[in-house]
């Protein structure tokens, strides 16, 4: 049984200028110890579709349609309160800002112990215990004396970790990483994506790694999911993504990351901007941009196809490259 | 629309905003020629002259909300706090035409009819006491209408010259710029480390009471809140490009000050000014309470209070509840519109 | 952290002496206390010799010298109405009125605090529209009003507790105060609570306003995303970011706590420092209203003093700033 199984999950804004759709229709499933892959531009709702499934989406946000089930439990029908025993417990997340998702005026201590005891009636010295556990498994030097710091006292790289660690804290089934090494350096991200993706291997916890950037999953997730606009164009194992995008997206994707392609050429960019959430054209949202628009580009939204095992597309004129494959 | 054909256009449609800027102009100099008419002594009988400060006052207020008036009645509470503001303005100026007997005049106070619960009639039968009288047979109902409006005018006029006084100084340094500025901000500083009540308190023991005496102590504990305020509006504005191209353009300083920072520096100010008259009437009605403020023959809601604070616990509750009523209504009404104003104004003030 | 504390004395110093000057000018060349110090029908000998005894034949300057040498020495001279020393004479009074601002500074965070908190986190719904328009008629009451109706109401109506006075005192640490007796408590509740109300409604904007800051945090939403229940989010994450500033901001208003008491203590009948200035400008007793004016400078630059060593200590992204300084 899959651990998460989203369906045609819906999350609008309603704001002044009028409803945002920022998640129109999002579905996917993901199994244990898997690793889901969520690519898009800021703004194409990815991050949304992470808060969604934690129900912890701001207003004027809210969630109007589709089913989220977790272990086969659809958690729209979850009480407030049971909604919470899962947060942090069976669902964690990881935020993208190291800097400001910790809380600057308590000790690390306080607010990895809290997240043990929201949970589990045990004795402070036992969460201790167990916070000291996940920091040096995320690799934190001298994890006892540094459960006394402040999170202003750690670098960025060291914050994460620790924020890693305190999702880790309750062994939870299901991770949701949001961007969470977009705002490290280099290195450090590298160091991080290994480790996180040993982390879920050795627990089989499933993860979900929100990320506008293809490189960084390539070498992690098991399926991608392409996000535009609010909905997902195109999803699939991740080595046939990467060979054969289906999608003009993708592959404008593709084009623009450095040393995929080969040397010497140019990198390619997607022209124009992300879309107007609250003006989204008729037809296909990503047709203003698209290289290969048609008029029926223009008139009609594509639905998503199935091109394959495990892979569907939304696209009217896929590329050759993923018309091969099928 | 062509450039060529823009200024007749102009010319036909006279702009909404120009004119509401006129009148706004027109409105503001009849308060303030009304307001010192009506303090000189000339024209303090003429109902004319308040019925002047009266419309002016309404249209002056309807000129700043002009445009905004939606946003600024957006809360049912502001419905509320300026339909009693209004009310009570309206009984303070028009008090002599309203109020059944003439407080300050002792000739028309009967011993006899002292300390009457509300409701009673006096001594020669021919009117009744709604809210009762004073010890000395002052019908609290006339004397909480003379109070409000000594209790307007004081914090009012104060108010209004505090503000002078902190625009000039305000303006005068952060156009000055240099050491000059720094010995202006250190007194602001200075003065304003010190509750105001204090300061207030010290002054009024040193002056003695009287009414043009209370304006003076007000003036001197606030104009350094509006120096400040002025100084910082004034510098951010002495920043923009606009200044060094009118220095550029050689324009003399004093057409830079009032044509360009003094108007930019009046919103904010209106702002603080409306809160600032309800803590005014507040500080003055304390001092009259401590008996440091305004003459016994001119009793402001402050003063009221205090004469009846005697009675108070041996239940004649009257004298000091229905006084501190209405400095309750009129204050908190001025902050709440003060409130809306700053919500309305001036987002960036938002607390 | 010494050199920043060291600069601020510095600027103490300088602030006590442009005091003095103020004060000096300011209230010992009003008045004519001679008048009230010798019986009208005094001898124009008797009269020179009082003028003499307290020094006001000398010139100005002469008489601001000796002032500032005598200020120095802790002597402001002679109560004029009550014979001793001004400085100890308010020294002795200062107790009451300390015990009294500083129980009006719990109440006002005790209730301004979870009101604004409150308001914050309701911040667009009924609740929390309602109190802050209750805070607006907060600080629009005036004090002395508050405190007479809180006397009717409680003391003459309700009789359940007393309506002036301080009650039973207790020595404690060479300091008779009311807070530590039943007695004296039950008297102190009625003014502290009339001087708490103002600061009360101002705690309750600084409490809302960062109430509201703070929930648009991402360490909020983390925390949420943690398990964590409301309440502890509201009580431990949010109330510990905003209580910096509030302390900050409360720590300065101590000193108007204790300047508005005069008007409570008035009120109250509460003897207070408050309540024996305002006896003393009503009979000019010069002496006791400048050792008052000076004793009050002396401790608003303590509790800026204070208000900084708290603030570093409360903020620990500061304190790392200071140490490394």
């Amino acid at each position: 049984m899959s651990v998460l199984d989203v369906r045609d999950l819906q999350t609008h804004f309603f704001t002044d200028a009028g409803v945002v759709k920022a998640v129109d229709g999002v579905s996917f499933s993901l199994d244990a110890g898997e690793v889901l892959g969520l690519v898009g531009e800021s703004g194409s709702g990815k991050s949304v579709t992470g808060f969604s499934i934690l129900r912890l989406v701001d207003p004027p946000g809210r969630v109007v349609g589709g089913q989220i089930n977790f272990k086969g439990q659809d958690l729209a029908t979850l009480s407030a309160r049971e909604m919470r025993s899962l947060r942090g417990n069976r669902i964690a997340m990881i935020f993208q800002d190291p800097m400001m998702t910790l809380n600057p005026v308590l000790r690390i201590e306080t607010q990895m112990v809290e997240a043990v005891r929201a949970h589990d009636r045990v004795s402070h010295a036992a969460a201790r215990d167990r916070a000291i556990r996940a920091l040096s498994k995320v690799g934190i030097p001298s994890p006892a004396e540094r459960l006394a710091a402040y999170p202003h006292q750690f670098s960025g790289g060291m914050r994460q970790r620790v924020a890693i660690a305190i999702a880790l804290l309750n062994g939870p089934d299901l991770i949701v990483a949001d961007e969470p090494t977009t705002a490290l350096d280099v290195t450090i991200q590298s160091q991080i994506l290994a480790e996180v993706q040993e982390l879920a291997r050795e627990t089989g916890t499933a993860l979900i790694w929100i990320t506008h950037d293809l490189a960084v999953v390539a070498g992690l997730a098991d399926k991608i999911s392409v996000m535009y606009a609010g909905r997902i164009v195109e999803t699939g194992p991740t080595d046939a993504v990467l060979t054969a995008p289906g999608h003009p997206y993708t592959e404008g994707l593709l084009g623009s990351i450095p040393g995929h392609g080969r040397r010497g050429e140019r990198l390619t960019q997607i022209p124009g901007m992300a879309p107007n959430m609250a003006r989204l054209p008729q037809g296909c949202a990503f047709a203003p941009r698209c290289p290969r628009v048609s008029d029926i580009c223009r008139k009609d939204a594509p639905v998503i196809t199935d091109i394959g095992p495990g892979r569907g597309l939304r696209c009217h004129h896929p590329t050759l490259a993923a018309e091969g494959v099928a | 629309m062509s450039v060529t054909d823009q200024p007749v256009a102009t010319a036909i449609a006279v702009d909404p905003g120009k004119r509401w800027r006129i009148a706004r102009t027109v409105a503001g100099v009849a308060v303030l020629g009304a307001l010192a008419l009506l303090f000189s002594g000339f024209g303090v009988a003429s109902f004319a002259v308040r019925v002047v400060l009266l419309v002016g006052l309404v249209v002056l207020a309807a000129g700043l909300l002009q445009g905004r008036m939606h946003k600024f009645f957006s809360s049912p509470s502001a419905y509320v706090a300026t339909a009693c503001l209004l009310l009570l303005v309206i009984l303070a100026i028009f008090a002599t035409e309203i109020s059944p007997q003439n407080p300050y005049d002792l000739r028309q106070l009967d011993i006899m009819d002292g300390r009457q619960p509300p409701g009673s009639t006096n001594f020669s039968g021919t009117m009744t006491y709604h809210l009762g009288t004073d010890e000395q047979g002052r019908d609290i109902w006339s004397g909480i209408l003379y109070g409000l409006r000594v209790s307007l005018s004081v914090s009012i006029v104060a108010t209004l010259i505090a503000m002078a006084i902190g625009v000039v100084v305000g303006i005068y340094a952060a156009w000055a710029g240099g050491r000059i500025e720094a010995v202006l901000m250190r007194i602001v500083d200075f003065q304003l480390s010190f509750p105001s009540i204090l300061v207030a308190l010290m002054l009024m023991a040193a002056f003695g009471r009287g009414l043009d005496k209370i304006v003076i102590a007000l003036v001197i504990v606030q104009w350094a809140y509006y120096a400040r305020t002025v100084r910082g509006t004034a510098l951010s504005e002495t920043r923009k490009e606009y200044i060094d191209a009118a220095r550029g353009l050689g324009l003399p300083d004093w057409r830079i000050v009032f044509g360009h920072l003094l108007p930019n520096c009046i919103p904010p100010l209106i702002v603080i000014s409306t809160v600032q008259v309800a803590n005014t009437i507040v500080l003055e009605s304390s001092l009259s309470f401590l008996g440091v403020g305004v003459p016994i023959t001119q009793p402001s809601l402050g003063l009221l209070i205090a004469n009846g604070y005697d009675y108070m616990l041996s239940g004649q509750y009257w004298m000091s509840m229905y006084p501190g009523v209405a400095l309750l209504a009129i204050v908190a009404s001025i902050n709440m519109v003060g409130d809306r104003l700053r919500d309305t104004l001036n987002p960036r003030l938002t607390r | 952290m010494l050199v920043f504390l060291l600069r601020r004395l510095a600027q103490s110093v300088f602030v006590l002496i442009a005091m003095m000057i103020v004060v000096f000018f300011g209230v010992y060349m009003v008045g004519n206390p001679v008048d009230i110090l010798i019986s009208p029908d005094a001898t124009p000998r008797e009269i020179e010799e009082t003028m003499a005894r307290f020094g006001f034949d000398q010139p100005v300057h002469i008489q601001f010298l000796s002032f500032v040498g005598n200020a120095l020495q802790g002597d402001l001279g002679r109560s004029f109405v009550h014979g001793e020393s001004a400085v100890s004479l308010i020294l002795s009074y200062m107790p009451a009125t300390l015990e009294l601002a500083l129980l009006g500074l719990i109440f006002s965070v005790l209730i301004g605090v979870p009101l604004g908190v409150y308001a914050g986190y309701k911040a667009d719904r009924w609740q929390g529209r309602a109190i802050m328009t209750g805070s607006i008629f907060g600080f629009s009451l005036p004090n002395f009003w508050v405190g007479m109706l809180f006397i009717l109401i409680f003391a003459v109506e309700l009789r359940w507790l007393p309506s002036t006075g301080r009650g039973d005192t207790v020595e404690v640490l060479g300091l008779r105060l009311s807070i530590f007796t039943a007695d004296g408590l039950s008297h102190m509740i009625l003014p502290a609570l009339t001087l708490a109300l103002y600061k009360a409604s101002l705690v309750t904007r600084l409490a809302r306003a960062g109430t509201q800051e703070a929930l648009m945090q991402d360490y909020v939403k983390f925390a949420r995303a943690k398990g964590l229940s409301e309440t502890r989010i509201l009580v431990v994450h949010v109330l510990k970011n905003i209580m910096i500033p509030i302390i900050t901001v409360l720590g300065l208003e101590l000193g108007s706590m204790i300047a508005f008491a005069v008007v409570t203590e008035t009120v109250f009948a509460w003897p207070g420092m408050g309540k024996l200035l305002i006896d003393s400008i009503l009979t000019l007793d010069r002496p006791v209203i400048v050792a008052y004016l000076m004793l009050t400078v002396i401790i608003f630059i303590v509790i800026n003093l204070i208000v900084d060593v708290i603030y570093t200590l409360l903020d620990p992204r500061v304190r790392v700033k200071g140490e490394a300084a």
